[in-house]
């Protein structure tokens, strides 16, 4: 319970906070939440995430009976206004959610106001991510403009006015964005992300890959990642010849590879089954995704004909396979240290 | 009956892996096509405008396919307009697709007339009918259906007195997998080498263990064939959905081709095929060093296993095609081990060269 996070979930209604949740956690297609209801009141989810992690997600239906009821005066003081009390303490993460959409701009953000109001009152330590949702409706070259102007309005208002800062991203559920923006929420949460990381560059140091990233097992949101450049770059060697090994590779990949593999799990669903792992030699890399830990994957990508040894063997999996199987007990380690 | 004996005799080596697709208006024919063959998304075809004049596409793979389409509201008889005594003789194959959830009768009088025309004009044609959309349909009355088309279809033949001809009936949907079903056995009639490659695959299935073994056309998820097992429609959306994993993570790794805009990424997959033989030229030119030939010809393949000891094996081969394979791996089993199923994949891939080499195409 102690180790318990607490997630709030906040946005107008209709403005796709309970697909979200559907997609990020319970394995949905973007297809099938449109079968999702009207959430009432309140919905709690506990999810266990990394082991001694547990997320508490208090998805709240954004009906303004619903939300007067959440926001409801606090100045008038104890017992009657138990909801909200209960609704915004102890809170670490508010997550609320902007329809692109949407025609009243002037209320959702005041709702925005009056959230922000109840936490820096109950719970100021609370780290606040907003979601600028459903930016696929915008045409795709005017996006960025409209999400920097959004997100530099409400930035101001939770600064200037609350002394809050606040992070933003732009999402839809019809592409890898939704899983960008999670990444980053999630890992905003994990205790000692820096210590996998160490790790991860002392185990690139030896395998030489040409990137390594770690995936949280269910969700398959990015936990961690190392590709050469930066292992050289912490490493402390000369940084003019791991110039040229950062290749300009797609800045999104992460997020599709994220969907891609969730969009596998899926479908190996359809036979009863689950995935273990998967090796693809490929015409420009070998890719190595394996069970790390019991809540961790790995995904080595190895380079083609780019090992320091000439003759070094790409090809060789069973090298790559144990060194992974090595690096398990490590990691395992890692995952299981208790929380401070 | 001399029709049979026709086919069987004189099948001409000509290229008759031509697809006519027929149908009444707004019966899903351009639908059909888009979703097949450029790997739209079936909601996005809601928004296809009206087909005007015939259109022609062609396919690489394993045999040079076109799809003809021809547009709906077209009467078949103004004979000013196209020549379809030519049209009927050159092609392989003719589709019908029936919107049954629209009221068939009229478009079962037109079949009727256009199976009369082109049998007249060419005696060897596969006839195929896509009782279409039937996802709208509950189980029961898709084959209520179905057997009423049958019925009324072969009422009809009977009156123009062509009881011999042999039709194909097919539910097919655009929101599943029914239609690259389908697809797949009318392209299957085309191939001239198909019991050749059934064989192939059988012995490849028998001596590497796979449970099912599929030969698959990358751009359109068309299985060109498969070993002699009943087919089980959840393995082969599984296996084609393995296609799309292995080619997109491979995808994101390209560090000759980079893709930047989002819209590249649906043409890059069209044209994969095209795309891994057009990177290894530029990296051949653009390259001083040698790179060994060795390198070049390396395949891709792509191993997964899942939790109940099954595994998916993705090998590909030549022209555009993949093999992929589910199989059942037992730890201590020597013909399961991995090497030995490599091993027998590349002697199948030899041997589809060579077959190749001497086909007609």
């Amino acid at each position: 319970m102690s180790s318990g996070k607490k997630l709030l979930l906040m946005g107008r209604s209709g403005s796709g906070k309970s697909s979200m949740r559907s997609i990020i956690f319970s394995n949905y297609s973007a297809f099938d939440t449109r079968r999702l209801g009207a959430t009432i009141d309140v919905e709690h989810s506990n999810l266990r995430f990394l082991n001694n992690m547990t997320l508490n997600l208090w998805d709240c239906g954004g009906q303004d009976v619903f939300m007067d009821n959440f926001l409801n005066n606090t100045t008038d003081s104890n017992n009657s206004n138990s909801t909200t009390n209960n609704i915004f303490k102890k809170c670490e993460v508010l997550i609320h959610v902007f329809d692109v959409e949407s025609k009243e701009v002037a209320k959702d953000i005041n709702t925005f106001k009056r959230v922000l109001q109840n936490l820096s009152k109950f719970s100021p330590n609370v780290k606040i991510f907003i979601l600028i949702h459903k930016i696929d409706l915008v045409q795709s070259n005017k996006r960025q403009e409209l999400f920097k102007l959004m997100y530099n309005n409400l930035k101001n208002i939770a600064h200037d006015e609350y002394g809050f800062n606040i992070t933003g991203f732009a999402t839809s559920i019809w592409d890898e964005s939704l899983y960008k923006a999670w990444s980053s929420i999630v890992c905003s949460l994990i205790p000692n992300v820096d210590l996998y990381e160490q790790h991860l560059t002392k185990f690139n140091q030896i395998i030489n890959a040409r990137e390594i990233i770690l995936f949280e097992k269910t969700t398959f949101l990015v936990i961690s990642s190392i590709d050469r450049f930066k292992s050289v770059q912490q490493n402390g060697s000369n940084l003019q010849s791991s110039i040229q090994v950062t290749e300009n590779l797609d800045p999104k990949r992460f997020e599709k590879i994220s969907n891609i593999v969730k969009t596998y799990k899926q479908s190996v669903n359809k036979i009863r089954s689950n995935f273990k792992n998967l090796i693809l030699h490929g015409k420009n890399s070998s890719i190595y995704l394996d069970i790390l830990t019991t809540n961790i994957y790995i995904m080595i990508i190895m380079g083609k004909n780019e090992g320091s040894d000439q003759n070094y063997e790409v090809w060789n999996e069973s090298l790559i396979l144990e060194n992974i199987r090595i690096a398990r007990s490590v990691f395992e380690k890692i995952e299981n240290k208790p929380v401070k | 009956m001399d029709s049979s004996a026709l086919s069987n005799h004189g099948f001409e080596l000509d290229s008759n892996a031509t697809v006519l697709l027929m149908g009444l208006r707004r019966s899903g024919k351009s639908s059909i096509c888009k979703v097949v063959f450029h790997n739209t998304q079936p909601l996005d075809t809601l928004y296809l405008e009206s087909t005007t004049k015939p259109t022609t596409e062609n396919f690489k793979s394993l045999i040079d396919m076109a799809v003809i389409e021809l547009p709906g509201q077209l009467n078949l008889f103004e004979p000013a307009l196209y020549d379809y005594e030519k049209l009927f003789t050159s092609i392989g194959a003719l589709v019908y697709v029936i919107d049954s959830q629209d009221e068939y009768l009229s478009a079962l009088q037109n079949l009727a007339v256009i199976i009369k025309y082109a049998v007249s004009v060419n005696p060897k044609i596969h006839i195929e009918v896509l009782i279409h959309k039937i996802d709208g349909l509950s189980e029961d009355f898709r084959l209520d259906t179905q057997r009423d088309i049958m019925q009324r279809v072969g009422d009809d033949l009977l009156d123009y007195g062509l009881e011999g001809v042999q039709i194909s009936f097919y539910l097919t949907s655009i929101f599943d997998h029914s239609i690259y079903e389908a697809f797949s056995r009318i392209v299957q009639k085309l191939i001239y080498e198909l019991p050749a490659l059934e064989n192939l695959l059988d012995l490849l299935m028998q001596y590497s263990n796979f449970d099912k073994v599929f030969l698959f056309d990358i751009n359109s998820k068309i299985y060109v064939a498969t070993d002699s097992s009943p087919v089980d429609i959840q393995n082969y959306e599984v296996c084609a959905e393995f296609i799309d994993v292995s080619i997109d993570l491979d995808g994101l790794y390209d560090s000759y081709h980079v893709t930047e805009s989002e819209s590249s990424q649906v043409h890059s997959r069209n044209s994969i095929a095209d795309i891994y033989d057009e990177s290894q030229y530029k990296k051949l030119q653009s390259s001083d060093n040698v790179i060994d030939s060795n390198d070049v010809s390396k395949p891709v393949r792509c191993i997964s296993r899942l939790e109940n000891g099954q595994m998916l094996y993705l090998h590909q081969m030549i022209r555009g095609l993949a093999l992929v394979a589910v199989s059942r791996l037992d730890d201590d089993d020597e013909t399961t081990s991995l090497s030995v199923i490599d091993h027998n994949v590349s002697i199948f891939k030899k041997s589809l060269e060579k077959m190749w080499n001497h086909a007609k195409i």
